[in-house]
């Protein structure tokens, strides 16, 4: 900011507080009477009359104290325009000041937990909570409160992984992000191969309800175009984040239209990257919570 | 002056209208409020048509109760006021019409435009582009009714609610025009000129002084007419309304800075509207003493006239969202209060508390006088509506304090590990008996607007039958 408006704010922020001050200095230096009388000004407007009456005195005191508090803070802080304030406060540096403190008290905790292997954290009760607790604020929103998921988000507890459950593939994910990309096929494959693709799809899962003869159609469609992402056997590949299509786990839903609706426009699911909002270390203790669930699941299993 | 010689004099039919059209629209606009209140506690009510959805009622619910009905309510009153203050007929009874059917004309094109998606997004100001046109005409010609007016005036000086008024409507012209400057792309869509820090700055100098302004200095300009006539008392101290008037007037147009606290604008620009925001408290003020003093001698007629307790009612109220305000701009409280229901429960102190309450005993002073009647259909009802608005007042803005701080509290709370300890969730989950008791409040609150509308039909009414009365009597004179 040049000094012409540093002057010019300057100029109208005082001049405003100053003028209040002059307002009130000069009222109270030509009021007529020093306490309330029946003295009105004379004049009378639709029957109404005004008093004479100075103003009162504990407010006349509040006005000039929030003026003095005011000029005091404006020589404290930054306020007229380019002049940083005597203690030379920022909003920036208030929030670099306090990022430092946080660091100096919360870096070591997590050093610590990121130096040990997902595979032996996950054994940490005290690393799952803190887990927990940054995914219930940063991951929940899509993947639900639990963790199971919802329409378009995977369910992180049924062992079942479009990028691979190994810890440093969970990481990866959360590090980097995922960008889906199933392709539209119906303009490749025509609307009717669109039906007879979700017939033979629904049948690899041993769905009910499946037109056999769309369904071997669909077969051959399927060893066609299919066969690249999701493999012969159709049990998907974690490399490009193909879903296995045998199982009984549909992410955006296993019914006729459902598996038409993909066929047709194509999903593009896409994972944000936590890079920068969390940092490794604690998406290191995401994805060890992240892990644990998976693991509590194989337990149960 | 007698009534009869004063309706010869002085053009009502305005008035009349406008006061009548501020009863519809307050119980329009606080029923949609209801609704919304409601959404938020019943989700199920946002129903699969988006134009009743709560992101698309509640500008309709803002702009529908600021400007149809505290407009309607300014309208009507500063007609009323600046004509018997003045004692000169309104400058032009063409414009004043105008004034009436093409402010009308906004408040229908917002309630169609608002629910179909067209919006600027700038808060209070979310009009499109050709309905802020059709406002700018009608303001302009407001303020040549205004100010002709008082150049008609036949005395020398100027009475202290007309120059609130005044600084209402010149003030607003400019904020309306500076904020809603944009660069039309088609009929219904148009694009701030304005970007960045530098947008949101425009907007909330706005938007504060939508209220500082709009919900403000003109309800001051009602406050000094109504208050001292209902209590039959001159106005406490002259001086004092001479200098609340200039200190808040120059003071007020820097506040709006504060609704930017730890924002991408300049630290300076937020010191100094912090700074501003605090010193507005004593000229703040100084309204509300100069109102309450006003009554010192008339107390005990609190008693039996259930207008005055409205008028005091809201007095206090507006000192108590002023003392709100000022505390809620500094920063350290701000901190805390941003982004909570604390805000809506501090603006609905302001505008149930003093805006509804003090134009809902206007209208209960003026409406009988209006109609040449020398009071409402029944006492009774006035005195029902006053307990139902304080109450529904009091009900909501407990409710949005009790939220406010501790959303407030729940947000900024950490775990000894760093991490949040609530989550947004666990907050909204915390929030519902607050919002619960909000829907009820607001429903009681509009109850009273309801028994209001129905008292006012029934003193329309009763005029017609003085009217067919008077004719009836042979003309023997």
């Amino acid at each position: 900011m040049n000094s012409f408006w540093t002057g010019w704010i300057s100029f109208i922020v005082l001049g405003s507080i100053f003028g209040c001050a002059w307002l009130l200095w000069a009222t109270r230096k030509s009021q007529k009477f020093h306490t309330e009388t029946e003295e009105t000004m004379g004049h009378s407007f639709d029957g109404i009359e005004e008093y004479d009456n100075p103003m009162p005195k504990w407010w006349l005191y509040l006005f000039m104290a929030t003026i003095v508090f005011g000029l005091f803070y404006l020589f404290l802080y930054p306020g007229l325009g380019s002049y940083k304030g005597y203690l030379g406060w920022s909003s920036a540096g208030q929030w670099e000041n306090e990022v430092a403190d946080a660091k100096a008290i919360y870096d070591p905790l997590y050093a610590e937990l990121a130096a040990t292997p997902i595979e032996e954290l996950v054994k940490n009760e005290d690393a799952i909570t803190m887990g927990k607790r940054l995914f219930l604020n940063n991951c929940a929103v899509c993947h639900g409160s639990a963790a199971h998921g919802g329409f378009g988000f995977p369910n992180l507890t049924d062992n079942d992984w479009l990028y691979g459950g190994a810890p440093e593939k969970i990481k990866e994910t959360i590090t980097n992000g995922r960008n889906a990309a199933m392709p539209a096929w119906e303009a490749i494959v025509g609307t009717e191969g669109v039906t007879e693709l979700a017939n033979y799809v629904r049948s690899l899962s041993g769905q009910q309800n499946i037109d056999a003869e769309k369904a071997e159609a669909g077969a051959k469609l399927f060893q066609a175009n299919c066969v690249a992402c999701h493999g012969t056997d159709a049990k998907g590949n974690q490399a490009v984040g193909a879903p296995n299509l045998t199982d009984s786990t549909w992410l955006y839903g296993g019914t006729q239209q459902a598996v038409e609706m993909t066929l047709k426009s194509g999903r593009n699911g896409v994972m944000p990257t936590f890079k920068k909002t969390l940092g490794d270390e604690r998406i290191h203790l995401v994805a060890t919570y992240v892990y644990s669930l998976s693991k509590q699941t194989q337990k149960s299993e | 002056m007698n009534t009869a010689s004063a309706n010869e004099t002085y053009n009502y039919k305005v008035v009349r209208q406008f006061a009548i059209m501020t009863v519809v629209w307050g119980v329009v606009g606080m029923a949609v409020g209801v609704l919304i209140a409601a959404q938020l506690v019943w989700p199920e009510l946002n129903t699969h048509y988006p134009w009743f959805h709560f992101g698309r009622l509640r500008p309709l619910h803002t702009n529908a109760v600021i400007f149809a009905f505290g407009g309607c309510a300014l309208f009507a009153t500063s007609y009323y006021v600046v004509q018997r203050t003045s004692q000169a007929r309104l400058f032009s009874d063409g414009l004043a019409a105008f004034t009436f059917w093409g402010w009308q004309a906004v408040i229908v094109a917002a309630a169609i435009t608002l629910p179909l998606g067209y919006t600027t997004s700038k808060e209070y100001a979310e009009l499109e582009w050709p309905i802020d046109i059709l406002i700018t005409l009608v303001w302009v010609s407001y303020a040549l009714v205004f100010f002709g007016t008082i150049a008609k005036r036949k005395m020398k000086h100027i009475y202290v609610a007309n120059w609130f008024f005044g600084a209402f409507i010149l003030t607003v012209a400019v904020l309306h025009i500076g904020n809603s400057m944009a660069i039309p792309v088609s009929a219904m869509k148009s694009y701030s000129v304005y970007a960045g820090a530098i947008d949101a700055m425009v907007q909330w100098w706005y938007g504060h002084n939508a209220v500082g302004f709009f919900l403000t200095a003109g309800f001051l300009g009602m406050m000094y007419y109504f208050v001292p006539k209902q209590a039959e008392r001159p106005v406490y101290s002259y001086r004092l309304s001479i200098v609340h008037f200039w200190a808040l007037i120059s003071i007020y147009v820097w506040a709006g800075a504060h609704h930017l606290h730890y924002s991408a604008l300049p630290d300076w620009a937020q010191s100094a509207g912090m700074v501003m925001s605090l010193i507005l408290l004593a000229p703040s003020w100084g309204g509300m003493i100069n109102g309450m003093m006003t009554l010192s001698g008339a107390w005990h007629k609190l008693r039996t006239d259930p207008v005055l307790r409205f008028l005091v009612v809201s007095l206090s109220f507006y000192g108590m969202s002023t003392f709100e305000g000022p505390m809620m701009s500094i920063k350290t409280v701000n901190a805390l209060s941003h982004n909570t229901d604390w805000t809506i429960g501090h603006v609905h102190s302001g505008a149930l508390g003093w805006v509804a309450m003090i134009s809902i005993g206007a209208l209960y002073h003026l409406i009988p006088r209006l109609y040449g009647l020398k009071s409402m259909y029944s006492t009774n009802l006035v005195n029902v509506h006053f307990w139902l608005a304080t109450i529904g007042t009091v009900l909501y803005i407990a409710a949005m304090w009790v939220n406010g701080i501790m959303q407030g509290l729940m947000w900024r709370a950490v775990n000894a590990d760093g991490t949040l300890q609530y989550t947004f969730v666990q907050a909204l989950k915390a929030s519902y008996p607050g919002y619960t008791v909000r829907v009820l409040g607001g429903a009681v609150f509009l109850t009273g607007m309801l028994i209001m509308a129905y008292n006012v039909y029934r003193t329309v009414r009763q005029r017609d039958a003085v009217a067919d009365d008077a004719a009836a009597v042979p003309q023997t004179a």
